[in-house]
């Protein structure tokens, strides 16, 4: 079986004053269905250069795209895709914000809110759904943004940051409530963040990115047996694995310093 | 007073513990935030029309002592009089209907070609850097120092006011909405195309929406602009209108009967800006559901 999403050998460079600008040197990278992977690494590495062209909205300078096994470069509308704003239209309700994939997709809106309202009662915005978002706290919002990303019916979803801007109680919520919704929907997550923690306690693999230019430097796998309990975070073989992320990003960090001076 | 007390033995505390500065900070302790009282609305209403009544009364005591030139200034009384004259006699109802004609359909089309043209700008970055100088000159061109060649154009009737009026209210929807469009979020843009968006559904689920309130927040700018262009059509070369009943009342020295046009005109331009008001808050409710 080939892999869900595939990138081979993706590249971008732009031309600039002082040469060329390898923003994403060759990235190869497999990801099999079902699974939840998360990237992470320092600001300037890549990460949502990776998700832009995997969404399509970037070209890439070289190499391909591939879901399920067929070439997806550049064509948009084949992954869902969660920025780390959650753009919610504020002239709609949360429910006609949340149908809008399925809206373009050209769904009747009967039928989408149909769809939608269920969902949005099961996944704690029951009451939410005819206000408008700023009626909203900033982790009902992301709720909202992250149904909207699932209700587009595609495979696989893309999540930059989606938890970044929230404080850190209402993340561990959030955390967990993705996880539920992982596992009802059998998606398939690539997740970028910047918490060490929250990429191992979420993933299946963490790839561990560097800057200058942007490129995968390991990946490691999380081999904690699921569903997760918090206190996986505090076993010898979570910390264990957070030590290598942080050596590596760090690492990563004095390379990227060393460098500049 | 309690306040104040308690305040005055803290102070006396300061002392013994400090030993210094005590009337420093006594008055420190004593002053208070400043409160303004709202008068009750009847007393401001109350306010506005005696301002109003002692004016009015000023001026006809003034105008009748001989302080003022009553040929020049005319005076209240000459005014109400020649006011009941007009609407009896003259042809108010005429004048009023041309000068309200001019200034709706000139606002109505120069308010929905501006926004059409404004929204337009979104669809090519191209075409709207090659537009846009045009749209800035036309911006800053003096339109009414035009009018007298509009009146040739189009001639003395309706048309050249709508003209006038349309010219005025075109560049300001225009400029507005063209704003509205530069601040669509680009990232909003990048979520609809990353759901597989067409440019026409953007443009129809995300920019006209957003723009909505931009082109709203025109509409009470824009009926004073096009009653101003209508008056000022109607200043050159009119033969119905109250501008042309301005003019006329001036060139024949009926000074009342001017007041009386200008009274006339500032009701129609409140009760078309209240009007608008009510449109816009309407619209507003309508774009927020």
């Amino acid at each position: 079986m080939p892999a869900k999403l595939r990138l081979d050998q993706v590249s971008m460079s732009f031309p600039t004053p002082n040469g060329v600008f390898a923003a994403l040197s060759p990235v190869s990278l497999n990801i099999e269905q079902g699974r939840f992977v998360s990237l992470i690494g320092p600001s300037g590495c890549g990460k949502s250069t990776i998700f832009n062209i995997v969404a399509g909205l970037l070209e890439p300078s070289g190499g391909r795209v591939l879901i399920d096994g067929a070439d997806a470069t550049g064509t948009i509308g084949r992954v869902g895709y969660m920025l780390q704003k959650d753009l919610l239209l504020p002239w709609r309700t949360v429910l006609d914000n949340v149908i809008l994939g399925m809206e373009i997709q050209g769904v009747a809106l009967r039928a989408a809110r149909e769809r939608a309202l269920p969902l949005l009662q099961r996944y704690g915005l029951s009451g939410f759904e005819y206000l408008y978002p700023n009626a909203l706290s900033g982790g009902m919002r992301q709720r909202a943004a992250l149904l909207r990303t699932l209700l587009f019916d595609t495979d696989i979803i893309l999540l930059d940051e989606p938890f970044g801007a929230l404080d850190a109680q209402t993340k561990l919520q959030m955390q967990e409530w993705l996880l539920g919704l992982w596992s009802d929907f059998g998606k398939t997550v690539v997740f970028v963040t910047h918490d060490v923690e929250e990429a191992i306690y979420l993933s299946d693999e963490v790839h561990v990115m560097a800057t200058r230019p942007g490129r995968i430097i390991e990946s490691i796998a999380v081999p904690i047996p699921r569903p997760r309990s918090r206190s996986a975070t505090l076993t010898p073989e979570f910390t264990a694995i957070k030590q290598r992320c942080l050596a590596l990003l760090t690492a990563g960090h004095d390379a990227a310093l060393g460098e500049a001076a | 007073m309690t306040v104040q007390d308690t305040s005055r033995a803290g102070g006396g505390l300061d002392l013994s513990r400090t030993g210094s500065a005590p009337a420093v900070r006594q008055q420190k302790a004593a002053r208070r935030l400043p409160v303004q009282k709202d008068w009750p609305l009847w007393a401001i209403v109350a306010a506005q029309i005696g301002i109003f009544a002692g004016l009015i009364a000023l001026w006809e005591l003034a105008a009748d002592a001989g302080l003022i030139d009553g040929f020049f200034w005319s005076k209240p009384s000459a005014v109400y009089a020649t006011l009941i004259k007009f609407f009896t006699e003259g042809n108010a109802w005429i004048d009023i209907s041309f000068t309200f004609r001019e200034t709706i359909i000139g606002f109505l089309i120069g308010t929905t070609c501006g926004s059409l043209l404004g929204l337009s700008f979104w669809w090519s970055r191209n075409y709207a850097a090659i537009v846009q100088p045009y749209v800035i000159c036309f911006e800053t061109l003096p339109k009414l120092a035009l009018a007298p060649l509009v009146i040739l154009v189009f001639g003395i009737g309706l048309a050249s006011k709508i003209a006038i009026a349309t010219a005025l209210t075109l560049v300001v929807s225009t400029l507005t909405t063209y704003a509205g469009v530069k601040a669509v979020d680009p990232d909003q843009e990048r979520l609809f195309y990353s759901l597989g968006a067409t440019r026409l559904q953007v443009f129809r689920k995300l920019v006209v929406p957003f723009c909505l309130p931009w082109i709203i927040s025109v509409l009470r700018v824009n009926i004073g602009l096009a009653l101003t262009g209508a008056v000022v059509g109607e200043f050159i070369a009119a033969q119905h209108g109250l501008g042309r009943q301005i003019l006329y009342a001036g060139e024949t020295y009926d000074i009342a009967l001017v007041w009386v046009a200008v009274l006339v005109l500032s009701t129609l331009a409140v009760i078309m800006y209240a009007a608008v008001s009510w449109l816009e808050s309407v619209l507003r409710k309508g774009v927020k559901q």
